[in-house]
């Protein structure tokens, strides 16, 4: 629901590592993105290209989107499952006490520039 | 054309706002201000419940409210009229949620010495949770005709609140709001939140809220 907050910030900072390392223009850009983030990819990729096209160093970047799955911890049984089939809940013993590994992320990973 | 080369970044976006929102809690207990992020849906009375509350404790403490909104200055033009604190509005440029950046700027604007500073978040139960403003406590004001499930449909909201207002308690008799239930929904959530009932049209149980903020500004200082 925030993509074009975080599209914004995410051009303000690629466009300032640009400019340090005195480039012409930035290909692409490659986040890295967990899939319970709370960000959407669709409306990532829309709001980044609208909002790049207002950027002289950055008309057309590609935005590309790694994946990170989500994985739950159960401290009770030692068992890591899938966040998005199983969530709070532990599969193997229905232990609550339990608590997410990965899946949360958002990183800028890299960028294409020349 | 020149060769394309790959620069690594690797920074975290939601990261880089947290090490922001720690870095203004510091600047905050440095400076003793008490910084209190109200967050809740649209309509569910936060500057009513601000107005009143603020009323009780102007003469005790310094007080500043910033009015997050997408536009207008409607809220901040309330909280001036009714209670003669200090306020400023922030927009947003039609962003859903305000990041520890923008609180920290609101804050420089208001440039005087407070004892708490009340940060009216943008109406919504969403993406203002995922963002921390650097705020010392968050909490969130859940309205009566909104109803009892909304700790279960908006998880991340009631998992970083330290306190629910459930407002509107003299309209109940007309809602199927049961408050036990939404007490556990909020628990099963939260185990350590605290939960109290208001009515910001009837007064009841702003005491209450405005007894829990007296300590919390009292335990920031300390």
């Amino acid at each position: 629901m925030h993509e074009l907050g975080v599209v914004f910030y995410v051009i303000d900072e690629c466009e300032k590592i640009a400019k340090e390392n005195k480039v012409n223009h930035v290909n692409s850009v490659t986040i890295q993105l967990g899939t319970v983030s709370g960000v959407v990819d669709n409306y990532l990729v829309d709001c980044w290209n609208w909002a790049v096209s207002k950027r002289e160093l950055m008309t057309n970047c590609q935005l590309k989107i790694e994946k990170i799955e989500a994985i739950t911890h159960c401290e009770d049984c030692g068992n890591d499952y899938n966040t998005i089939i199983y969530k709070k809940v532990c599969p193997k013993c229905n232990s609550t006490n339990t608590y997410l590994l990965q899946g949360n992320e958002f990183y800028i990973k890299e960028m294409e520039a020349y | 054309m020149d060769t394309v080369r790959v620069i690594e970044v690797k920074q975290s976006v939601f990261a880089n706002n947290d090490k922001r929102a720690n870095l203004l809690r510091d600047e905050l207990k440095a400076k003793k201000t008490y910084l209190l992020n109200v967050m809740s849906s649209p309509g569910s009375g936060k500057t009513t419940t601000l107005v009143k509350t603020i009323n009780m404790l102007k003469n005790e403490m310094r007080i500043a409210v910033m009015e997050a909104d997408i536009d207008s200055d409607k809220d901040a033009k309330t909280v001036v009229r009714e209670t003669g604190v200090d306020s400023i509005q922030l927009h947003t440029g039609g962003m859903c949620h305000l990041d520890a950046e923008m609180t920290r700027q609101g804050i420089a604007e208001l440039a005087k010495d407070y004892d708490l500073i009340i940060l009216e978040n943008v109406g919504n139960l969403v993406c203002p949770a995922e963002f921390d403003t650097g705020a010392c406590k968050s909490i969130n004001i859940l309205s009566v005709p909104e109803g009892d499930d909304k700790p279960l449909k908006y998880p991340l909201m009631y998992q970083v609140s330290s306190l629910v207002l459930i407002n509107k308690i003299d309209v109940k008799p007309y809602f199927d709001f049961d408050s036990e239930k939404c007490k556990e929904y909020i628990a099963r959530r939260n185990p350590h939140c605290q939960v109290l009932e208001i009515s910001a049209k009837t007064g009841e149980g702003i005491e209450e809220f405005a007894n829990w903020l007296r300590d919390e500004v009292k335990n920031w200082k300390e």
